[in-house]
């Protein structure tokens, strides 16, 4: 258990050193929302209407920039190895890193949605549970990211090629989450059964995506 | 399945079955497509249009059989290290990513004249799209990866990790309002298609599953063959650089 905190820690403190790693990320979020409205005119009434669409598609594409950097630094440097033969068991490694790429990449992007909807004319009223949605989906995103990057490890263009492959497991995630916040702007209904299959899916993606992320590490370093 | 995993013995099967499997392909499919055109009656509401479905439903069924058929590989690769389930999970990926293209196309050919659009957001069509994205990931993450074996583990992880789609694909038009027609052939109760069309659908989806087989094992082969040839390459090189040496 010590080793997995000191892991976390780890992971968390060269993403925050990095500083660009984060950052780029957040800088992307707000790029990709900033030139939706410039792409789709400025109609606030249509801009409301895709608001929590086009919030949840920008964070997941955000997400995935930063997924490469999951496994692909201790894969470079030989880091990988010596946790591969450590004491932790693999599964348990890679929900670690998993776990720190929603930390520094995940929760950051949540947090800063609620301002980015200010741009496309989100009412502010709609930000608690903005915010509450991304957080709960977020672990599935960092989760499922994490089986794409130990999937293409050390591959030319791998950055597209994850993109390609976890997009598509992505979609549950996309519907259940928008969902939630387009039923917390205008309804009808209540946005509890939406959030509550974003919990469902971000739980069974904690629980499964990493023995699926670790076998695909044993293939990737054979 | 054991005594198949040679190779060679698996090559001489296939040599043997191809001339038949052709034969009863190309029966059944004339068999099965005058069946379709001249002989079931045009439906009360839709019409001539109805004919579509005999091409449209048996390519659907076919594009969920082939990813399942590349699950269960993808079981034996993992699990048993089967030695022809990578050969067998790469050879299907194409055409089920084709079988599914084809439903996705005859379907939107359908809907223009029954729903008035190409194209809907429902849950079925969506499913289904979200299907040919997963044999496309596939088939990407093959040609990315050099190494026939990490390519083929790699695949097979994410075909288990997709499959979970499949369900999804079945049971999507009972547990969301779509405007997709609900289960009519495979659902408790009972078909509740008449004979007279239940009949040329079942002839064309034999038909299909036996051109899917035959076009597996004829694609099988030529995996199997290329890994000989990439085989024998890099003996040769490596003989070339020890005789340098």
């Amino acid at each position: 258990m010590k080793a997995a905190l000191a892991l976390l820690r780890r992971d968390i403190m060269l993403a925050w050193r990095e500083g660009g790693a984060i950052g780029v990320a957040l800088g992307f979020y707000l790029v990709v929302v900033a030139i939706m409205p410039l792409g789709l005119g400025p109609d606030l009434n249509l801009l409301s209407r895709i608001a929590p669409g086009v919030l949840w598609v920008a964070l997941l594409l955000a997400a995935l920039l930063a997924a490469d950097r999951i496994f692909h630094n201790d894969y470079e440097d030989g880091a990988l190895d010596v946790l591969m033969t450590g004491p932790l068991p693999l599964p348990l490694v890679a929900a670690t890193k998993s776990l720190a790429h929603w930390l520094t990449t995940g929760v950051p992007l949540a947090l800063l949605a609620p301002v980015l909807g200010l741009l496309l004319n989100l009412p502010l009223a709609a930000s608690p549970w903005l915010v509450l949605a991304m957080l709960a989906g977020t672990p599935a995103v960092s989760f499922i990211a994490a089986i794409g990057a130990s999937l293409t490890l050390g591959l030319r263009r791998s950055g597209l090629l994850l993109a390609l492959l976890v997009l598509p497991l992505y979609v549950p995630v996309l519907i259940f989450g928008v969902a939630t916040v387009s039923a917390a702007t205008t309804g009808p209904g209540s946005p509890w059964p939406p959030f509550l299959m974003l919990c469902a899916l971000s739980l069974a993606s904690i629980v499964l995506a990493p023995f699926a992320a670790a076998l695909a590490l044993r293939t990737a370093l054979r | 399945m054991i005594s198949l995993a040679n190779p060679t013995r698996f090559l001489s099967l296939v040599e043997r079955l191809v001339p038949w499997l052709t034969g009863a392909t190309l029966i059944l499919l004339a068999a099965g497509l005058y069946l379709a055109f001249f002989v079931a009656p045009p439906d009360y509401q839709q019409g001539e249009t109805v004919r579509i479905m005999f091409v449209h439903v048996p390519a659907a069924w076919l594009a969920m059989f082939g990813y399942a058929l590349i699950a269960l590989s993808a079981l034996g690769t993992l699990i048993w290290r089967h030695p022809l389930a990578d050969v067998a999970a790469k050879a299907a990926a194409p055409i089920g990513a084709t079988f599914t293209f084809i439903a996705l196309v005859t379907g939107s050919l359908w809907g223009k004249p029954m729903w008035g659009a190409y194209w809907v957001w429902d849950a079925r069509l969506t499913s289904m799209l979200v299907l040919f994205l997963l044999y496309l990931g596939l088939i990407a993450l093959w040609q990315a990866i050099e190494e026939p074996g990490r390519a083929g583990r790699a695949a097979a992880i994410l075909a288990l990790v997709g499959a979970v789609n499949l369900p999804i694909i079945k049971f999507s038009v009972d547990w969301w309002n779509t405007l997709h027609q609900p289960a009519s052939v495979l659902r408790a109760g009972g078909p509740t298609i008449d004979p007279s069309l239940l009949t040329p659908l079942f002839v064309m989806a034999v038909a299909f599953a036996l051109l899917f087989v035959l076009l597996h094992l004829m694609a099988m082969r030529a995996e199997i063959l290329r890994r000989r040839v990439r085989a024998l390459q890099q003996t040769q090189v490596a003989h070339a650089a020890l005789a340098e040496a």
